[in-house]
């Protein structure tokens, strides 16, 4: 038990602190595009030097250390309610280590009691396979971006989406233009097509679990990826809405069964502050390897 | 670069242009959504938060106290302000506000507020958590730290050089507004 919170204290510490290569990698492809001399430029000239910072003083990325997400891949056998446990202290131990914010809010009596742990926090998932090894995945998300995270149901006559790929089109541009720069742009969009109101949000989270240069084995949703961030990079909406030439980093899509009645489009927005980590753990619950 | 030192005359500000780039030197009271609610339903401010000619930043930062005792801000970039525009029309006319900083900008009733009163809203980096809370020398003092926990307390914070970029001025200009107008009618071409 103390193994296995002393390594989830250092995948929080590591993914509050550190953006994975990936999105750093976008990120500072981003800041090539943008025109010299621009606050669009000089945005992204900031927010380099906060990740170089954040990882050298091992001190939160973003202040708004986030809705914490655990994605538990793990054995048939495996001993859900003592890693809660664990994952419960590990929070509260990040939490006085500064790793995160005192960031949970009682909703009726607007009391946070600085543990960041209460119903809801962290959220865990877990799934089991027919392997021995164990996969923690973690995703920190900030409420600014929360915030203009989008559900459509269609057909919207609004926006004249139908029931089609071209409707799903539609509702996702729209979300990335009302989004703005609220959601501390360039973002990263999760999107999934299906669903009910409850999993369409779930499964469109998961997508940031994928790799931001990986391509989507469907050919359809590829398409459609790169279409919406070609697309929106055309809109001028810029990092942090400043105007310029990077709106969207990436976009994640997958499509889920849904109800012949129902068809949403639900759409999470990462912020450029994207932070994902994952390990694997042996037996004790020692860290193995590092996911990403 | 222009420099900023609070306390901010009215000239100053009126001096302001979108787009401006500015580095801030002096106090900042962070005040986030259940400050902006409190004030707004008649809340009274302790005397030592005078906000006249001051700014205040929508901010909930991580502070932890060190061996010594004394409170050290490890992050602080802005929140989204859009969440304050019910109230901050009100709280600028009244309370005499010069700046206000966060970031993703703020409504027309502040833009008319920023232009009665003489104001401006200054667009800080979101999620810049580390190289904001560099510019923060010192914690001055913290109110309703119990009632209202950290992040939504009021954190008085001496500041050197903290950059922003104005984005909505006191002559009714707002980068908000056109950016909004600009991009929708773009993606009207790619529909």
């Amino acid at each position: 038990m103390i193994a296995l919170c002393n390594s989830l204290v250092e995948l929080v510490r590591r993914s509050s602190a550190e953006l994975p290569d990936d999105v750093h990698q976008a990120v500072l492809q981003s800041l090539q595009n943008e025109k010299k001399g621009t606050i669009a430029e000089a945005a992204l000239q900031i927010i380099d030097r906060n990740i170089a910072l954040a990882k050298k003083k091992s001190q939160p990325i973003c202040q708004d250390t986030g809705s914490i997400i655990f994605y538990v891949e793990c054995p048939v056998n495996f001993d859900q309610p003592a890693f809660v446990q664990a994952a419960c202290m590990a929070v509260r131990e990040a939490t006085k280590k500064g790793f995160l914010r005192q960031n949970s809010v009682d909703s009726l009596t607007g009391i946070n009691d600085g543990t960041t742990v209460g119903l809801g926090s962290p959220s865990i998932h877990f799934h089991q396979h027919q392997q021995e090894n164990i996969e923690v995945r973690l995703i920190l998300k900030g409420g600014g971006c929360e915030n203009v995270g989008a559900q459509y149901s269609l057909p919207n006559e609004k926006l004249k989406a139908n029931r089609d790929l071209d409707g799903c089109r539609k509702v996702i541009l729209d979300a990335v233009l009302q989004a703005q720069g609220k959601g501390c742009g360039p973002g990263i969009l999760g999107v999934c097509i299906g669903g009910d109101r409850a999993s369409g949000y779930e499964f469109s989270k998961q997508q940031f679990l994928r790799n931001m240069q990986d391509r989507n084995p469907i050919a359809e949703l590829d398409q459609l990826e790169q279409d919406i961030v070609a697309t929106a990079n055309r809109l001028g909406i810029g990092p942090m809405g400043f105007g310029g030439n990077t709106t969207l980093l990436g976009a994640k899509i997958c499509a889920a069964n849904r109800l012949p009645a129902s068809f949403f489009v639900s759409i999470s927005y990462m912020c450029w502050a994207y932070r994902r980590q994952g390990v694997t753990l042996d037996q004790k619950g020692q860290i193995e390897t590092w996911l990403y | 670069m222009i420099h900023l030192t609070t306390p901010i005359t009215e000239e100053k500000i009126r001096a302001l242009k979108v787009g401006d780039a500015v580095e801030i030197s002096g106090i900042l009271f962070t005040g986030r959504d259940v400050v902006h609610k409190f004030l707004h339903e008649g809340g009274v401010l302790p005397a030592e938060v005078n906000l006249r000619d001051g700014i205040i930043y929508h901010c909930g930062p991580v502070v932890m106290k060190d061996d010594a005792g004394q409170w050290k801000v490890t992050a602080a970039g802005p929140t989204t302000s859009i969440r304050e525009e019910p109230y901050q029309s009100q709280i600028i006319n009244d309370f005499g506000l010069r700046g206000v900083i966060g970031k993703g900008g703020m409504g027309d009733r502040t833009l008319e507020a920023c232009k009665k009163s003489g104001c401006v809203y200054l667009h800080a980096i979101g999620g810049a958590a580390q190289v904001l809370a560099e510019c923060i020398t010192e914690v001055k003092s913290v109110h309703f730290l119990t009632e209202f926990g950290s992040p939504e307390a009021i954190w008085e914070l001496r500041v050197k050089n903290f950059p922003a970029v104005v984005t909505m001025d006191s002559h009714g200009q707002s980068l908000h507004r056109d950016v909004f107008a600009t991009s929708s009618a773009e993606l009207a071409k790619y529909l």
